[in-house]
């Protein structure tokens, strides 16, 4: 059984908490997107593609068993940080745990201002696409 | 005359504060600017003294009211140098001014197969009004091209040049790069084919000498908030000839004669094409902005920011792999650049941590940044409270930044 939402949440919280100052968190950050593996060329369509302003970021999801599983890409790092955080939290798991989970982790580890609207890096609309597939994958 | 730094610094009070744990260092100049102390007080004083609607009432609020809006159209003029103050329409912005001449002046003259000629240097606000009313009239838009430098190519500007060109819409500095367009040259070519010129001044005004009857615009347009006025005014200069013969753009109060419900008759420049109440607090406050600049001079102020722009310039090109876009010769203090292997916006994204704000992403000039085949910059534009000192703590940051992304 792989953890809950929950669990994976509380994990992040703690790998951040090692970090006192700024740049170190972004350094993690920016890891973390180094390390993601590319999303295929071939789910690079203009379909996934979140809308967002200034980097372009696609979302790719499948239902895999009872489960589903999200794969993602930015051109920017930062972004493809936050982003494998959010595939860490929300990918294998089934619809309803989805629709219903609270990202209550990027506030606690300080990384609410890369939802906001103002960054326009389409991170906001990216949670919403994750749990609107969830919902589509739950009606079918 | 040198400018005393601190004293200009302690103008602007927004400066000085701390973002992310250090001192504010704002580079993004070209999106908007910083408002003088005097333009903050002239925006509460008269809310707290004078508030009342303009040019109807004749009591003594009403009357100390629409002097003053009044006046800063005056002092609009001069500014300019328009030939009189019933050429002044306020209007919300560069982008509304814009919409106005495409709708009126447009929609008047613009027929099938008439050519509006713009450039590939375009803010989004001086193309889209353009594509609105050509496709309505069924007018063609084409396009100045731009050198690898970001400079018109004005010999493919006199070869589209013919008598169905009815109007040439160009921008008289890039907001994206700092282009400095060589108006005087287009304008002449223009209207030795018989077609008018619009100039979207938005990013000239805080900068450049504005003499718009040496020049012979036809159109000028610019926002207040870029000359280190308030949001929300703007204004659009027009020949008299021009202004009297374009039609009426929004009806309401304020811009008509008589009202029956059998007719209208209209009312007189400027407050034709004024319609309801206008922006009156941050009109009258735009006065403060001027008189402030006037008191440093514009060319103080501009040599000053020519300084900073050698001086970051030569800077950032010690920085491996940065290259700076748009490189005229003659440039307002704008720097755009793109660093290999790293998207602007994880720039954008540290540089805030350290407190410095620069501008990243396309710009509202997606052609041009089509053009050149990126899908955005950085862009660092200064202003002249701007310092050296600064351009350091930018340069320094940025280093680091690089670092931590590659
Ligand atoms: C060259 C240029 N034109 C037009 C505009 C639009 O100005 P506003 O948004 O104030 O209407 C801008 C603002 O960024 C600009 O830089």
């Amino acid at each position: 059984m792989a953890q809950s939402i929950q669990e994976t949440q509380e994990e992040l919280i703690e790998e951040f908490g090692l970090f006192d100052d700024w740049a170190d968190k972004y350094e993690y950050l920016i890891d973390l997107g180094k390390k993601l593996p590319n999303l295929p060329e071939a789910f690079k369509t203009e379909e996934n593609v979140i809308k967002g302003c200034q980097s372009r970021v696609w979302l790719h999801a499948e239902k895999q068993g009872g489960q589903i599983v999200f794969e993602a890409d930015s051109e920017a790092v930062i972004v493809k940080g936050m982003i494998s955080m959010l595939i860490r939290v929300l990918s294998h798991h089934t619809a309803e745990e989805i629709m219903k989970a609270d990202l209550y982790f990027i506030d606690q580890i300080g990384m609410s201002q890369h939802l906001a609207q103002t960054r326009s890096n389409g991170l906001l609309s990216m949670v919403k696409q994750m749990k609107n597939y969830a919902l589509a994958f739950s009606a079918k | 005359m040198t400018l005393d730094i601190h004293k200009i610094r302690a103008d602007f009070p927004v400066l000085d504060q701390q973002v992310n744990g250090s001192s504010l260092i704002y580079f993004d100049n070209a999106a908007t600017t910083q408002k003088p102390k005097s333009v903050i007080d002239a925006l509460s004083h008269y809310y707290a003294s004078d508030n009342a609607n303009i040019h109807r009432g004749l009591h003594a609020l009403a009357e100390r009211a629409t002097n003053a809006y009044e006046l800063t159209r005056t002092k609009i003029k001069e500014f300019i140098n328009a030939p009189s103050s019933d050429q002044i329409i306020l209007t919300a912005g560069t982008t509304g001014s814009i919409n106005l001449v495409a709708q009126t002046f447009g929609r008047a003259n613009f027929s099938k197969g008439d050519k509006i000629l713009i450039s590939n240097l375009e803010h989004h606000s001086n193309i889209v009004p353009w594509q609105m009313i050509a496709e309505e009239k069924g007018a063609i838009i084409e396009v100045i091209p731009v050198d690898e430098r970001g400079v018109l190519d004005l010999e493919a500007f006199r070869n589209l040049l013919d008598a169905s060109v009815k109007l040439v819409a160009v921008n008289h500095v890039s907001n994206a790069i700092g282009t400095i367009n060589p108006i005087a040259e287009m304008i002449q070519l223009a209207h030795a084919h018989g077609a008018k010129v619009m100039i979207d001044g938005a990013q000239s005004i805080a900068h450049l000498d504005i003499d718009v009857q040496a020049l012979d615009i036809d159109f000028f347009a610019f926002s207040a908030h870029k000359l280190f006025g308030p949001t929300g005014v703007g204004v659009l200069y027009g020949k008299r000839e021009l202004l009297e013969s374009m039609p009426p753009y929004q009806g309401g109060g304020e811009m008509i004669k008589e009202v029956s419900f059998e007719g209208t008759t209209y009312n007189e420049l400027p407050y034709k094409f004024e319609a309801g109440t206008p922006n009156i607090a941050d009109v009258i406050a735009l006065s403060a902005a001027i008189d402030y600049v006037n008191a440093l001079s514009k060319e103080a102020l501009f040599t000053q920011e020519l300084a900073l722009l050698a001086y970051a310039t030569e800077q950032l090109s010690t920085i491996p792999g940065l290259r700076i876009i748009g490189t005229a010769p003659d440039k307002i203090a704008v720097i755009s650049f793109v660093i290999d292997g790293i998207h602007p916006q994880d720039l954008g994204v540290l540089l805030d941590k350290f407190g410095i704000a620069i501008r990243t992403g396309h710009h509202c000039v997606q052609p041009l940044m089509k053009r050149f085949g990126l899908p955005g910059t950085c862009r660092a534009s200064f202003a002249f409270y701007n310092t050296f000192e600064e351009i350091d703590l930018f340069v320094k940051a940025l280093r680091r930044s690089i670092n931590m992304l590659q």
